[in-house]
């Protein structure tokens, strides 16, 4: 923590006007991919609220995750057309002594599911933003790729594709995850055309104002080009409505405002539909690779990846309950 | 097995141990620990429904499969009939065997979470298995 606040401070006049140094760094999150600081720039006319996102291991070849740096280029590029980001001060360089990082502003706001969906104070705002949601997916999916960004590509059979090889290597034998795999691959909608997607666009990763609603989209790690469906589906899931789960949208909102706000006759509701059963399998299948048995971490470094584990048969009675009919 | 105390008595006491030490950790423990007492949630109810839910299971995929077995052996079957499309969501009975195991499950994993069925106010998984 002292190299990180030394290598800021020497760097803070390249991320505000007058800076002269940092104060207030603080570890806001923490995991083996990726940890987030909080931290402000001291200027003349002010301290300014940034944030710091860092990987602290090189990514493995062929990991599912972007670099931090196409990241950046992702988010510049849909904030140009208006989408509501935290906007990137910084992508850093070798000769910043950070690793691989990015510095963004701090935008004030909520993200934590549970406040968003059951808050008194986002009771007034939550009407709004599935429609709202709609919106900035469609400014999203309008966005080019920005050149030189290397992104993968991927359609409902190849999802399908890469989770079942997953779950097969697991070994686990969960007849609802086979029910599942079959019937997606069955009833799969006719191809879409490819976008770009954010690719984990739900609550918990929506930065939200009690007024304004959303103000930011975070967390672009898992962007890809595929079905524009599949960022309305995923969220709808309905382990991302944090107990609201008669509101689909998120926890907050319903299909109808969701699509309004999309305002693409080309998006139904069945589209959005099969992509939130795709997700309910996807989030399954993650939490039976929590579990990865005895290679896995042992003692305590197992414990919270066993319990997670545990959550399969949540997304199990959701892919069920979608099967029948319901939402 | 022993009764004095029972495996669950001893489970739900760590379990009160826990929460009367949660609120002196450090943040990072403090939400460690939370996800410990998490886990002997799910070990109290698994010891205490397991049986039951088990044999029920298997009975359930005994009628859809029309042979006997145990529920290793069954679900072993029904995923390979799964998987090679001899059942599907339009089998008769499939979705109300599937649904009956899964809502057992989830009631000893998470009883409280929340989930929604077509035109029903939203229940939790604790109300259904009532």
């Amino acid at each position: 923590m002292d190299d990180l606040a030394q290598a800021l401070n020497r760097l803070a006049p390249e991320l505000a006007s007058g800076g002269a140094g940092i104060e207030g760094l603080t570890q806001l999150s923490g995991g083996a991919s990726l940890q987030t600081f909080a931290f402000s720039v001291m200027t003349p006319d002010g301290s300014v609220p940034l944030i710091l996102r860092r990987r602290p291991v090189a990514l493995a070849e062929g990991a599912t995750a972007a670099p931090l740096a196409t990241e950046a280029a992702l988010i510049a590029a849909a904030g140009a057309r208006g989408a509501p980001v935290a906007q990137v001060v910084r992508v850093a360089g070798p000769e910043d002594g950070l690793g691989e990082a990015l510095v963004m502003r701090r935008v004030e706001g909520e993200t934590l599911g549970r406040r968003i969906v059951r808050g008194e104070r986002f009771a007034d705002v939550r009407s709004r933003l599935a429609r709202q949601c709609g919106e900035i997916l469609r400014i999203i999916h309008a966005t080019p790729p920005p050149p030189g960004v290397r992104l993968a590509t991927s359609d409902a059979a190849g999802e399908l594709d890469r989770y079942e090889t997953a779950y097969r290597a697991s070994g686990a034998e969960r007849p609802v995850l086979e029910l599942a795999f079959r019937h997606l691959r069955s009833h799969a909608p006719p191809a879409a055309e490819p976008k770009l997607l954010h690719g984990d666009f739900r609550t918990g990763n929506l930065m939200v104002d009690p007024e304004r609603g959303v103000v930011a989209a975070l967390d672009w790690e898992l962007s890809h080009i595929g079905d524009p469906a599949e960022d309305l589906g995923w969220l709808c899931v309905n382990s991302w409505r944090f107990g609201a789960a008669d509101r689909p949208v998120g926890g907050f909102g319903d299909y109808e405002d969701l699509l309004a706000g999309y305002g693409d006759a080309a998006m139904t509701r069945e589209r959005v539909r099969y992509w939130q059963m795709l997700g309910s399998l996807k989030w399954g299948v993650m939490c039976l690779m929590m579990f990865t048995g005895a290679g896995g971490p042992a003692g305590e470094a197992a414990l919270e990846r066993h319990v997670i584990g545990r959550r399969v048969s949540e997304t199990e009675i959701d892919i069920l309950t979608l099967m029948e009919g319901a939402r | 097995m022993t009764t004095h105390p029972t495996a669950g008595e001893l489970v739900a006491a760590v379990s009160a141990f826990l929460e009367r030490l949660t609120p002196t950790l450090a943040p990072r423990e403090a939400f460690m620990a939370r996800v410990a007492q998490n886990a002997l949630g799910i070990v109290w109810r698994e010891l205490a429904q397991g049986p039951t839910a088990e044999a029920a299971a298997a009975a359930r995929l005994s009628d859809l499969l029309g042979r006997e077995g145990s529920l290793e052996a069954l679900t072993s079957d029904l995923c390979r009939a799964l998987r090679d499309g001899e059942l599907d969501a339009a089998s008769p009975g499939l979705l109300e065997a599937l649904k009956a195991n899964t809502l057992a499950q989830l009631a000893i994993d998470q009883p409280d979470y929340r989930w929604r069925a077509e035109g029903a106010p939203t229940r939790s998984s604790a109300q259904e298995s009532t």
